[in-house]
């Protein structure tokens, strides 16, 4: 079942096109991450969803109801979708115990339900206090058990964890997902953090000026691009220029295996040009150089603790620098040092 | 500080705000009655008689009485009111917090009676020398309070980096202090400029000849409407040349302020042998500002003998006072919210526009929109509601609608756009989001823009003379008629009567323009 339909939705701030069709379907208890650099238009997106901005042109439907579009158009307050701003938004003049009683009917406001809630979001015995005497990670918990008081069939996160610390943030996004799961609340969080998305969402949507680049799981997104610019967009890139051979691809770095399903039909057939991802993590590095293996010198390295990122210029290509990812930070390479290098995995390719 | 220097980006909604366009329409159409009225009036006199009569030798020596008095005041305000400012916010002058509140307390004192404070003690105190003093020491505090706060709200580490750049304690005041403090400058002169154009009891006092008085005189005891009427277009015009050309002046202007980040600690300037001169001067602004009006009136009450204290009157002209005062306080609070929630939560052409019309009855001094609504009712209403408390109490809401404004304006900016945008997303509607989440957050500019209006309709005289109820006396009007029969002791104990009711409410506006521009506004717009 779809909880969530945008259908070739534009909107544009004076002049200015910030949405350009753009296209998006949920599925109900998913848990859905947009991700993309400030300016695509994913806080745009989610107003739009909300009901705080009308689309220009397009529809968007919740579950069965036609919400924007075809000239019908319901207000905020009868969407019933729960709404996390990036900074909270707690009623400064109301208590914990208020704020999240604010959507449910007078009688209900001081029960059960909101104490249920409180627990949920690892906030009791914090009824009285005011948003001031909340720390920012327990202002997201109250602003997230608000949303979901009003028993929402889908709730908005816009980039709810941008303003806190990193220490604070990890704990928080486990607790959110925890929450939205037991809930069982179709959720839609905005952020430009690939960690955030990747590691929280069943399905991480790809924003990219204006429209949805790419929709699908975090592994089949990194793995499985759809286009190099994609790519680039997620993690750390090397792009080389291959040629299809005996069903694999011809590179500097040796006769790769391609990825099931890239590549598309054509380009299979021996002798087609191809562009090729190889993600720093395939790229081996080896200190003896020997057989026929792609020689390079390493530039410099940046040690991380868990891993390190080594620079390579290419012998084969005075021009290309190679970027490597190791595990293994105990041996790092020394500067100026020529290593050997090799491609572990799958790769995917282009036609270029 | 007039409002709408600073730009407002709000998302566009996606529904026309039908009750509130027409509620703000309705409130600037009463705004604008007054001014309406002046121009059919002068229009019904003819265009070549009212050229005659503004174009007289007497108009001539009104404008010079006008405008040397209200340069020479304007300037004495700007230096003593910074000065003062700078004085209480950036050095370790002593008893900071005293001075604080003393200085600017003379801004609960109505001009007329530090007229008469003065006047009846010395005929020195007379003409223009006698107006200059007078007037600078009853406005300098509306350079002070703006500029105070905006003091505070910059950061005191620009003045540290100019002095590591070499430039010298002089050269730093000038170039940074001064320049952060520029518009509040600028906004407090506009204010003191137009009271002085509006202001009539002070000067007839020290029978000092201005627009103002001569205006009174021509419409109360000549009954020469076109004449009054020419004169008020002179004033008016006045008045648009000083509102146009500060908002031209700003325009230029750009405010540059530093991120939001941590408040700097601020190292407070050492007077060292200046200590006790500049304490000096504080003691002596005080005691001429606050100390002679209060002083002189209690001394009058004394010299007037046990017959001097009026009891019976002097309660029922309070309970007037206040009641009118109360009632003027709602209406223009009422008033200003249409508006302001119109103008910062839906920006717009038409809105901005009808948000400006309203200041032009800044332009309009109380003596003209109280002669326009007399007249009105007399004239074109058969004398209906002639001279009756609802009236005066129009006049008062009209009168005082643009310092309603700039709180409730304020306090909109100042409340977060998103705030209400959940309680949408929460199911409440927009009557239900007004009451429990607009109208709780801006309470704070609610209750500084009554308290304002209460404030100067509780020291208003001019418009109150014209409009007040047949058989009702106000604490001003009772004061007005003793002071005029020179029954100085019977005078006295209202004069400290009006002092001490408008204390309340300028010290609890003390309070709010104090935390103001701190959390100046954030608007929210969208991030695409």
């Amino acid at each position: 079942m779809t909880d969530l339909e945008v259908t070739s939705v534009h909107k544009s701030y004076g002049g200015r096109a910030v949405l350009r069709g753009l296209d998006l379907a949920v599925v109900a208890g998913s848990f859905t991450s947009i991700l993309g650099p400030s300016g695509s238009g994913k806080t745009t997106l989610l107003r739009v969803i909300a009901g705080f901005e009308r689309a220009d042109r397009g529809v968007v439907r919740l579950g069965s109801e036609l919400v924007d579009g075809t000239g019908r158009f319901v207000a905020p307050d009868r969407r019933r979708i729960g709404y996390v701003p990036q900074d909270g938004s707690l009623f400064p003049h109301l208590s914990v115990q208020q704020n999240v009683g604010f959507g449910l009917p007078r009688r209900e406001r001081r029960g059960q339900r909101v104490a249920q809630l409180l627990e949920m979001v690892g906030l009791e015995g914090l009824e009285g206090r005011y948003p001031h005497e909340l720390s920012g990670g327990q202002q997201q918990r109250v602003a997230l058990a608000r949303a979901l008081a009003i028993e929402p069939s889908l709730v908005l996160l816009d980039e709810p964890f941008a303003s806190l610390d990193a220490s604070l943030r990890a704990a928080l996004r486990q607790d959110v997902r925890r929450v939205l799961r037991k809930a069982g609340t179709t959720a839609l969080l905005v952020t430009h953090d690939q960690d955030e998305a990747f590691s929280l969402a069943d399905r991480v949507a790809v924003i990219r000026d204006g429209r949805i680049g790419q929709y699908d799981t975090p592994q089949a997104l990194y793995a499985r691009p759809l286009s190099p610019e994609l790519a680039a967009g997620l993690g750390e890139t090397n792009f080389l220029r291959g040629i299809t051979r005996g069903g694999g691809v011809e590179t500097p770095l040796g006769l790769l295996r391609l990825e099931d399903g890239t590549a598309p039909g054509g380009t299979r057939v021996d002798g087609a040009a191809l562009l090729v991802l190889v993600r720093p993590e395939q790229i081996v590095l080896s200190s003896e150089p020997g057989d026929d293996r792609a020689t390079a010198r390493v530039v410099d390295a940046e040690f991380y603790g868990h891993d390190a990122v080594v620079r390579l210029r290419a012998d084969w290509d005075d021009s290309k620098v190679l970027i490597a990812r190791t595990s293994d930070a105990g041996t790092l390479p020394e500067e100026g040092t020529r290593v050997a290098l090799s491609v572990r995995g799958r790769v995917v390719a282009w036609s270029a | 500080m007039l409002g709408g220097d600073d730009a407002i980006v709000t998302a566009l909604r996606p529904r026309r705000p039908k009750v509130l366009l027409g509620a703000s329409l309705f409130v600037v159409a009463v705004v604008v009655l007054p001014l309406a009225f002046l121009l059919t009036e002068a229009d019904g006199s003819g265009a070549t008689k009212l050229w005659h009569l503004v174009w007289r030798s007497l108009t001539a020596s009104l404008l010079w009485n006008t405008v040397r008095l209200t340069v020479v005041v304007t300037v004495l305000c700007a230096v003593i009111g910074t000065l003062a400012a700078y004085g209480v916010e950036r050095t370790d002058l002593p008893a900071r917090r005293v001075w604080a509140v003393l200085v600017v307390v003379p801004f609960a004192i109505p001009d007329f009676v530090v007229s008469f404070g003065w006047s009846s003690l010395s005929t020195w105190v007379q003409g223009f020398r006698g107006a200059v003093v007078v007037m600078t020491l009853a406005v300098y505090p509306l350079v002070y309070l703006p500029v105070s706060a905006s003091l505070r709200g910059a950061d005191p580490g620009q003045e540290e980096i100019a002095l590591s750049l070499g430039a010298s304690r002089l050269s730093t005041f000038v170039r940074i202090t001064l320049g952060q403090a520029r518009r509040a400058i600028l906004g407090g002169c506009l204010l003191v400029a137009l009271v002085i154009l509006a202001e009539y009891g002070a000067f007839e006092i020290l029978g000092y000849q201005t627009f103002t008085t001569e205006i009174f005189t021509e419409f109360t005891i000549g009954f020469d409407t076109s004449s009054a009427c020419a004169l008020s277009l002179v004033l008016v015009a006045l008045s648009l040349v000083l509102l146009v050309g500060d908002g031209a002046w700003r325009g230029g202007g750009r405010l540059s302020r530093g991120g939001p980040g941590a408040q700097r600690l601020l190292v407070r300037r050492r007077l060292g042998r200046g200590k006790l001169p500049v304490t000096s001067a504080y003691a002596l602004l005080v005691l001429a500002g606050l100390g002679v009006p209060v002083g002189s009136s209690i001394y009058w009450i004394f010299e007037g003998g046990a017959h001097a204290l009026v009891g019976a009157p002097l309660g029922s002209a309070a309970l007037h006072t206040v009641g009118y005062s109360l009632a003027a306080a709602s209406v223009a609070t009422a008033m200003a919210v249409p508006v302001a929630l119109l103008v910062v939560r839906h920006p717009g052409g038409l809105h901005l526009l009808l948000e400006r019309t309203t200041f032009l009855v800044l332009a309009m001094p109380g003596l003209v929109v109280a002669l326009a609504i007399s007249y009105f009712s007399e004239h074109d209403l058969n004398g209906f509601g002639h001279q009756s408390a609802p009236l005066l109490v129009l006049a008062y809401s009209i009168l005082f609608f643009p310092l309603a404004l700039v709180c409730v304006r304020a306090s909109v900016a100042q409340s977060p756009v998103g705030l209400e945008e959940v309680a949408g997303s929460l199911g409440v509607r927009r009557p239900g989001t007004l009451v429990r989440v607009t109208l709780p957050l801006i309470a704070p500019g609610l209750g500084a823009a009554f308290c304002l209006v209460f404030l100067s309709a509780v020291t208003e005289l001019t418009a109150t003379l014209i409009l007040i109820p047949t058989g009702a006396e106000t604490l001003a009007t009772q004061f007005w008629a003793y002071q005029q029969n020179l029954s100085y002791g019977q005078a006295a104990p209202f004069a400290l009567v009006i002092i001490a009711i408008a204390a309340v409410p300028s010290y609890v506006l003390g309070r709010f323009f104090d935390r103001l521009p701190l959390r100046r506004a954030v608007a929210q717009h969208p991030r695409p």
